[in-house]
């Protein structure tokens, strides 16, 4: 990047500066720490000087926003086009709550809908299902059939909003469910834009709420990949997540290597069924984490597009749009405190700084109480205003990829890439993902890194503020969501009524053919959007695909 | 301490649960209840399960349990992981895969540590053995760890070993101790859905063609349970052994090899806990072990002297 | 042989987040005490039996999902009836403090949220086994 002779005399006076001024400061005062590493134990040095990027050439590895190989952003103007989405994840006991919920918020500023489903509905079981005992709505909103998405939206212009939907087994369900109901309000399939999570992989790796075995669970997938793009084609029907990934314990390289990995997987899955990767790679989504280390975090989205755009490429794809990498980023959940709550402010403020310095498409910034339970309305608030200051007080948004160039995260960006090369040839020799995930390698990779860092925490080798150090002893007093406990049962009444008013014979018949279609290799999401618009619930159909494809237990490992 | 022993006998789970607590703790008080059980014991089929680490031994298990409940029998499981020899403490995770039968009564699971053993199955699991076996159990599974003596020894105690291997080891044939080819009654190639299965198959079989000792000839058979395959076929194989076992009169061999195995563990483990832990003879031993380090004595003189005390 | 403690680990209901049930479980083997881990989705009465089985000294369960006052609940009553309380029960996870007493009243003897020291609950249950 730099002519050669410039950079031999920097190294000269770099070597001149360390002889004559820095060891001499740090004799009379010792540097803090001995080493100085970052979350993904990579060592962090002194100082960063041309010389560290010298190796780099700018046209081609570093490149201009909006083109290969979208090191710098994915689009031209970035945020001075455009600025990001402000999409708060939410959702909490009945359909009407959440509703009102999101009507909040919209008001407030937020520039689209995520939707939390209770774990109920993650799993793919009906509110009055026993295994859903005392788990109706506490970590989102309970939907069991079409008619709570209908309440859920109403009075929400769908045509006009775009909805992330944080949902995985039952994914193309509940997706049938908010198309059905788009489609009974007279807007058309190719009308309507969003996100389902829809990604399997980094359940059996992180979240754990996978339904399925891998097979079907990916042959699902590739289903809803193929009706995305040929009838709904504004809609991303994967958000490849590495959020989960880092939450369970990981590192950011981790995060970074697993999550990409898992892309590829899919990416290969549907080259594998036939589909032309440059007609649905560029519904592809991803999901990042936020967490503390500013400059890691910046450059591991930098990396991520760079590498992500440079294997979608050696796969064959040909179009800028199947190339470039777009990603929500969720500030880090386990990096809140229960302790002195307020600070969590401060936490999640450089965590969304530094999301939108690495160019994130949409942004979820955490409520400070949310370490102890789901967010109240101000806090939430706090959380959106935090993103609009951000937008519109910092001047960050002035100009795109501000960090470019810098000798730290040129070279930060670097080291991920090359690390999580290591990984992806690690996963390689281990026979490829799934191969790997049924050998426990993620899940080993992610314990281990996670029983380090609570050990440095308890040995206080890492700070955490108001855990270890700087406590307080104090009564946690800020006022706490609380749900409305008869929506349970309401919930219930309007299951019954539901399953008394429909068509039950529709019902069975629909769900016979999607059964037998199951057992076959048929597209299923027309034959499961028949079943929701005859009001099947959710659990009926999930119990359909249940006996058909199997239930998936998973391994022991810590 | 109240006898457990006539609970135990009645299939009481929380008398077996404690009297294995107490068998595992060394505990005196086990010793009147293991004593009055020893002749209700000997109807069950011990099956050993042994093997590679990542061979599905876990999953094989509970589809064995869960097809012998399918025909009326009560099942023992006894799933051994290693005890950290530095801790002393385990993580034992073979239930996460048989979580569907914990809510079966015909069911009795228990996890163990190997407790530190270098190698070898500790005296206690001869005693849990035979406390399921008293309580009424049809089928006894041990599960052991894929490394060390251990499952080697697991021949001692059981009337029928597994041994479980799968597709893509490879060349790793060879090198598999050799112990662990030559204990098998069964093998089993379990994960037979994945590639590399018949090259296995056949080299298990070359192998068994130049060195089977028995005029039996050891079956290898092919589970999945992706497929749902194989289980019924290696439920045949099993009786077929037992059969065997009776016919040729091997039976009693083994089970008298089991017995004389379990002796030895007692004889043992109370020698060295008579010499190393009570009080009278541990500072005699302290002493000479000094001596040993400063030279001024050799451990053989040293051990004559120990055995002279105990021996007079 | 020194008796050791033995732990149950489980995770009640369908949160399937087990990081911390995960490092809980390590660390309390690296004490020195066998733990059984028994992972996601357990009933209460799949908890109890296994707590009979193993004939534990200790059970943890661990809960982020807001379902502790049932899942906990449930697990308490069912020990109660089957009259085990020689058992230690504690529980970890997302609860907030307000509804720690009525857990308590319950029967379970600690509750270690969010910033816990894993120190703390290894402390804890050597400090109040009852065996």
């Amino acid at each position: 990047m730099f002519e050669k002779e410039k950079i031999k005399k920097i190294k000269e006076k770099r070597v001149s500066w360390e002889k004559n001024c820095y060891l001499k400061a740090i004799k009379e005062n010792p540097e803090r720490k001995q080493k100085y590493k970052n979350l993904s134990e990579i060592e962090i040095k002194n100082l960063f000087t041309p010389e560290d990027i010298a190796h780099l050439d700018y046209p081609k590895d570093i490149g201009f926003p909006g083109e290969y190989p979208f090191l710098r952003g994915v689009h031209s103007t970035m945020y001075r086009g455009k600025l990001w989405t402000m999409r708060q994840f939410a959702g909490f006991g009945s359909a009407e709550e959440t509703n009102q919920r999101y009507r909040y918020l919209l008001e407030h500023g937020e520039t689209g809908l995520s939707v939390a489903f209770d774990y109920p509905t993650l799993y793919g079981y009906d509110t009055d299902h026993p295994l859903a005992r005392g788990e109706f709505g506490k970590c989102g909103v309970a939907i069991s059939s079409l008619k709570d998405m209908e309440i859920l939206f109403s009075g929400i212009p769908v045509d006009k909003i775009t909805t992330s939907m944080t949902i995985n087994g039952p994914a193309a369900i509940v997706w049938a469910m908010y198309i059905a109901n788009a489609e009974n309000r007279g807007i058309k399939k190719d009308m309507i834009g969003g996100t389902i999570q829809n990604d399997i992989l980094k359940e059996y790796i992180a979240q754990k709420s996978f339904i399925f075995p891998p097979e079907p669970s990916m042959r699902l997938i590739v289903d809803t990949f193929e009706y995305g793009f040929k009838q709904v084609p504004r809609w991303n029907t994967i958000s490849i997540s590495g959020y989960h990934i880092r939450e369970a314990g990981s590192t950011a390289v981790q995060e970074l290597a697993f999550t990409l990995g898992d892309g590829l997987e899919y990416v290969k899955a549907a080259m594998k069924r036939g589909l032309e990767i440059d007609k649905f790679a560029s519904r592809l989504s991803f999901f990042f984490n936020a967490h503390n280390d500013f400059f890691e975090e910046i450059a591991k989205y930098r990396a991520a597009r760079r590498i992500w755009a440079r294997e979608l490429k050696k796969l064959g794809a040909k179009k800028s749009r199947s190339l470039l990498m777009r990603f929500h980023t969720q500030t880090a959940g386990c990096s809140l405190t229960a302790q002195q709550p307020e600070i969590n402010i401060v936490r999640v403020t450089m965590q969304a700084l530094a999301a939108v310095l690495g160019g994130t498409q949409s942004l979820h910034t955490n409520s400070m109480d949310e370490a102890l339970a789901l967010p109240s309305e101000k806090a939430v608030r706090i959380a959106l205003r935090t993103q609009q200051i951000i937008a519109e007080e910092s001047g960050v948004t002035d100009t795109v990829d501000p960090l470019g160039g810098s000798y730290y995260v040129e070279w930060l960006t670097d080291k991920m890439e090359e690390e999580t090369y290591k990984y992806f040839d690690k996963v390689e020799r281990l026979g490829g993902v799934i191969p790997a995930i049924e050998k426990g390698f993620f899940q080993r990779e992610i314990a281990e890194s996670a029983y380090r860092f609570q050990k440095e925490i308890d040995e206080n080798e890492r700070t955490f503020v108001g855990v270890n150090r700087y406590q307080l002893d104090e009564d946690i007093s800020i006022p706490l969501l609380k749900m409305d406990e008869k929506g349970e049962q309401r919930q219930i009444n309007r299951l019954n009524n539901l399953r008394r008013k429909r068509n039950q014979s529709k019902v069975d018949t629909n769900l016979q053919k999607l059964r037998k279609a199951a057992e076959g290799d048929r597209n299923l999401m027309p034959l499961i959007l028949d079943c929701i618009h005859s009001y099947a619930t959710l659990g009926e159909t999930c119990d359909v695909l249940r006996e058909v494809f199997g239930e998936y237990k998973e391994p022991a490992i810590y | 301490m109240s006898d457990l022993s006539s609970s135990v006998l009645k299939g009481d789970v929380r008398s077996i649960a404690r009297l294995i607590t107490l068998v595992e703790n060394d505990s005196s008080d086990a010793i009147e209840s293991m004593k009055k059980i020893h002749k209700h014991t000997g109807r069950a089929h011990v099956i050993g399960v042994t093997g590679v680490m990542g061979s599905g031994k876990s999953s094989l298990i509970f589809e064995l349990a869960y097809s012998y409940r399918k025909q009326g029998k009560k099942v023992g499981v006894i799933a051994i992981d290693p005890t950290s020899p530095f801790t002393g403490g385990a993580l034992l995770g073979d239930r996460v895969r048989m979580m569907d039968l914990s809510a079966d009564d015909g069911v009795f699971i228990r996890s163990m540590g190997t407790h530190g053993m270098l190698g070898g199955l500790t005296s206690a699991v001869y005693d849990v053995v035979e406390i399921l076996d008293a309580a009424g159990m049809d089928i006894i599974l041990v599960e052991t760890v894929g490394v060390g003596q251990a499952e080697v020894d697991i021949v001692k105690i059981a009337d029928t070993t597994l041994v479980v291997l799968v597709p893509g080891l490879g060349d790793f044939i060879q090198t598999i101790k050799a112990g662990l080819m030559e204990i098998a009654d069964i093998f089993v190639v379990n994960k037979a859905d994945r590639s590399g299965v018949e090259q296995i198959v056949a080299e298990i079989e070359s192998m068994l063609d130049i060195s089977c000792k028995t005029d039996r000839r050891i079956p290898v058979v092919k589970t999945s349970a992706k497929e749902s395959k194989g289980i019924l076929d290696l439920l045949d194989e099993i009786e077929n052994h037992m059969i065997y076992l009776r016919k040729s009169k091997v039976f009693e061999t083994k089970r008298r090899k089991r017995y004389e195995a379990e002796l030895t563990e007692i004889i043992r483990k109370r020698l060295m806990g008579f010499i190393f832990d009570e009080s009278k003879l541990k500072k005699k031993v302290e002493f000479l072990i000094d001596q040993i380090s400063r030279k001024e004595l050799d451990p053989y003189t040293a051990a004559d002297e120990i055995l002279g005390k105990i021996l007079k | 042989m020194e008796r050791k403690i033995r732990v149950l680990i489980a995770k009640p209901g369908l949160d399937g987040h087990d990081r911390g049930a995960k490092i809980v479980a390590r660390a309390l083997r690296d004490a020195g005490m066998e733990v059984v881990y028994t992972g996601l989705h357990q009933t209460a009465e799949q908890v109890v039996k296994t707590a009979i089985q193993e004939d534990v000294d200790v059970i943890g369960l661990s809960l982020l999902s807001g379902a502790h006052m049932t899942l906990f609940v449930d697990v308490a009553n069912l020990l109660k009836e089957k009259k085990m309380d020689d058992v230690l029960f504690i529980g970890g996870g997302i609860i907030p403090e307000e509804d720690v007493p009525v857990l308590k009243k319950a029967g379970i003897a600690g509750v270690f949220g969010p910033g816990t020291p894993v120190e703390d609950i290894v402390t804890f249950v050597k400090k109040n086994v009852k065996r």
